[in-house]
């Protein structure tokens, strides 16, 4: 396998012989473009806007309301918490521990995020306190997400510059959907079928 | 077990059968047009703001610089990889990295591996050689599955059944999924979403007792060991969450410098192949989390050729692609003939210049005919998000098929032809003598009719110029020609 390595490397610098090799500034104006709107409080709307178009059910609530929205949204439904999910839910059962093929058997899950994408509609997950392993908003067929509205950035750009890339990241835009039929979306393949975010200000 | 792209006659010949075929034409024609229309609807808010092409811009550069600097790029990344707990396997080409794959699953003893799509593993003919070793590769993004049921061929970069439509996937499910594990639903309808959830329930058992993983990623990132896998269904999670084991196969064009630059990519990208702002969803992982997803996770840095690519001056700008196969969706050449035609696993107007780059010209005739399918209208560079200059390299690798088969029998009437006509045009006297005789000649040479314009066209030659003329008009030679016009009427001063 070294050889391999060996050879490729030396294919790399073979095939680069006699290029101009100095290094070229990469043009970041995408970053910085005037035109890149809104600023808050218009921000919220854009993020609810584009969440809602994935056909994801936005719920804007206050501190306050969030115990009786997931009740309301998740009915009686068993329901899957993670370690540090800070509010109650109707049917708890505990996330840690669980396997796939237990996580499989329960209807429905609740997580909070780390960042809310406004131009594209995206929840980011991370993974860590309040939102469990990677499998706990995956296998389960709803997923119920608490964002604080304060975590919701402007685009891709700022939220790429504001999250770490030594956890592991799910970058979640509306509910599981496929365009492999004839490219017509379809909501719902394998991951959660359906979607609820609450946006909490 | 599965069919495999070897033996597909050159592109003409492929084309004709292609063409042929009312159903495929008709089914490509809707997919195609309305991923056009999706695509126009989420670039043109970005276009409004300056920023596509900023976008673009960054995305190519950044692409460039890697290049340029690739050897140290993969010697960091290797390096990022390993520090994470990743396990790195370095393949010069496609029966290593198939090896290295089937050994990694011996070693577990496992039979079976689910596989997210990856263009790289379906390049490297993996499941064929991890089947000859004894194991299934199953399959699960949906588009994929039905090519492996149906025992077809991929046809489309991103949506690889692109060529069936929903009566056609309806049967091949009821058909082959009992065969396979959980059998079709028997009331199941041509709907898309019904098609869907028979396609979840079939594949959630597998996802559930699989041990190994099989993916490729969309990106690789040097500074941090990241892998990014971007997809639409939950299949992708699934298999890079549930599993013990993951085994990605990354071509070693994927690598980016760093995180930060994944910004500009992770908008190029969904817009430009799905027509989405952003596809649902988007996975990234740095080697093994401890309790969370695969505690043994394996890197596979393949070269296949791409090395070859690189050493390519022109050509090794092909190497920017990002799979986003917005090119397919606009060619004129790919919407009619789809894309088996193209005899590769890359088709469209991507596919007529990775392959011969790849792969090398003046060896194998199908190889050879890539490069000039394409009418080079240039509607492929104008969508690609990283200023890919398809027709370019198209034209520069027509000169180098050119090249390479110089007085190979295929070209020696052509080669006679253009020395022919180097003399006649040498020596105006020679020249005359040749439209003297043209003009004869167009009395007898071959079929002639009246094109909708209203011109006098040949539309077939007799001799040696018979296949040339196969898909074109040549317009019907004059019985004078403008010189001899000229003298006679002295220049029409009359």
């Amino acid at each position: 396998m070294n050889d391999a390595r060996t050879a490729i490397l030396e294919r790399v610098r073979g095939a680069l012989h006699g290029t101009e090799r100095a290094a070229a500034p990469v043009p970041r104006d995408y970053r910085t473009n005037p035109a890149r709107r809104p600023v808050r409080p218009d921000l919220l709307d854009l993020f609810v806007e584009r969440v809602e178009d994935y056909r994801a059910r936005v719920h804007r609530c206050t501190p306050a309301e969030v115990a009786d929205t997931l009740a309301t949204v998740l009915r009686r439904r068993r329901t899957v918490v993670p370690d540090g999910f800070a509010w109650p839910v109707p049917q708890p059962v505990p996330g840690a521990g669980l396997t796939a093929a237990e996580l499989d058997r329960i209807p429905a899950v609740v997580t909070t995020a780390t960042l809310g994408v406004a131009t594209t509609g995206t929840l980011v997950l991370t993974h860590g306190e309040g939102q469990g392993p990677r499998a706990f908003s995956l296998v389960p067929d709803v997923h119920v997400c608490v964002l604080p509205a304060d975590r919701v950035v402007l685009g891709v750009p700022e939220a790429v510059a504001a999250l770490d890339p030594h956890r592991p990241q799910t970058w979640i835009s509306g509910p599981s959907a496929t365009s492999d039929i004839e490219l017509d979306r379809v909501e719902g393949v394998h991951g959660p079928r359906e979607l609820h975010v609450l946006v909490v200000t | 077990m599965s069919r495999t792209f070897l033996g597909t006659p050159a592109f003409p010949e492929a084309a004709r059968a292609a063409l042929a075929d009312p159903q495929l034409r008709r089914n490509l024609a809707h997919a195609t047009g309305t991923i056009r229309g999706k695509r126009a609807a989420v670039v043109s808010e970005l276009e409004e703001t300056g920023e596509w092409e900023q976008l673009r811009l960054a995305g190519a550069a950044i692409k460039d610089q890697t290049l340029l600097h690739l050897d140290e790029h993969l010697v960091a990344l290797e390096e990022s990889l390993v520090a994470a707990g990743a396990v790195v396997h370095w393949a010069r080409d496609a029966e290593e990295a198939c090896a290295v794959v089937a050994s990694i699953a011996h070693g577990h003893g496992f039979d079976e591996v689910v596989k997210i799509k990856s263009m790289a593993t379906a390049e490297i003919g993996l499941n064929e050689a991890l089947a000859a070793e004894g194991i299934a590769a199953w399959e699960t993004d949906l588009a994929e599955l039905i090519v492996q049921l149906g025992d077809d061929l991929p046809s489309h970069i991103l949506v690889p059944a692109i060529h069936r439509n929903r009566a056609e996937i309806r049967e091949i499910f009821l058909r082959e999924m009992a065969g396979a594990g959980r059998p079709a639903p028997d009331d199941l309808t041509d709907e898309p979403a019904r098609l869907a959830e028979a396609a979840r329930l079939h594949l959630r058992e597998k996802f559930l007792r699989a041990g190994m993983a099989v993916s490729g990623a969309n990106f690789a990132v040097a500074e941090t060991g990241t892998l990014v896998v971007v997809e639409s269904e939950g299949n992708g999670r699934m298999c890079l969450t549930l599993p013990e084991v993951l085994v990605s196969v990354v071509g070693i064009e994927k690598v980016v410098p760093t995180w930060a630059d994944l910004d500009a990519f992770l908008q190029l990208l969904p817009r430009s192949s799905t027509g989405e702002r952003m596809n649902p969803y988007t996975s990234t992982w740095t080697g093994v989390t401890p309790g969370d997803g695969p505690q043994e996770v394996h890197v596979v840095l393949l070269d296949n050729g791409r090395t070859r690519a690189l050493a390519d001056e022109v050509g090794r700008q092909a190497l920017r692609c990002i799979r986003c196969s917005a090119c397919l969706n606009v060619c004129p050449v790919y919407e009619r003939t789809g894309g088996h035609a193209y005899g590769s696993v890359y088709p469209g107007p991507i596919g007529a210049i990775l392959t011969p780059l790849m792969r090398g010209v003046g060896e194998d005739e199908q190889v050879d005919s890539l490069p000039y399918a394409s009418s080079l209208c240039g509607a492929c560079y104008e969508v690609c998000p990283v200023l890919i200059d398809i027709p370019s390299v198209l034209v520069d690798q027509r000169a180098q098929v050119v090249d390479a088969r110089r007085g190979q029998v295929s070209h020696v009437g052509e080669a006679a032809a253009m020395k022919g006509a180097a003399w006649a045009f040498g020596r105006a006297s020679r020249l005359g003598a040749v439209e003297r005789a043209t003009g004869l000649a167009g009395k007898f040479l071959g079929r002639r009719r009246v094109d909708p314009g209203g011109r006098g066209v040949v539309s077939r030659l007799l001799g040696p110029g018979g296949a040339w003329s196969e898909a074109r008009d040549l317009p019907a030679p004059p019985r004078e020609s403008f010189r001899a016009w000229w003298r006679r009427t002295n220049g029409a001063d009359t």
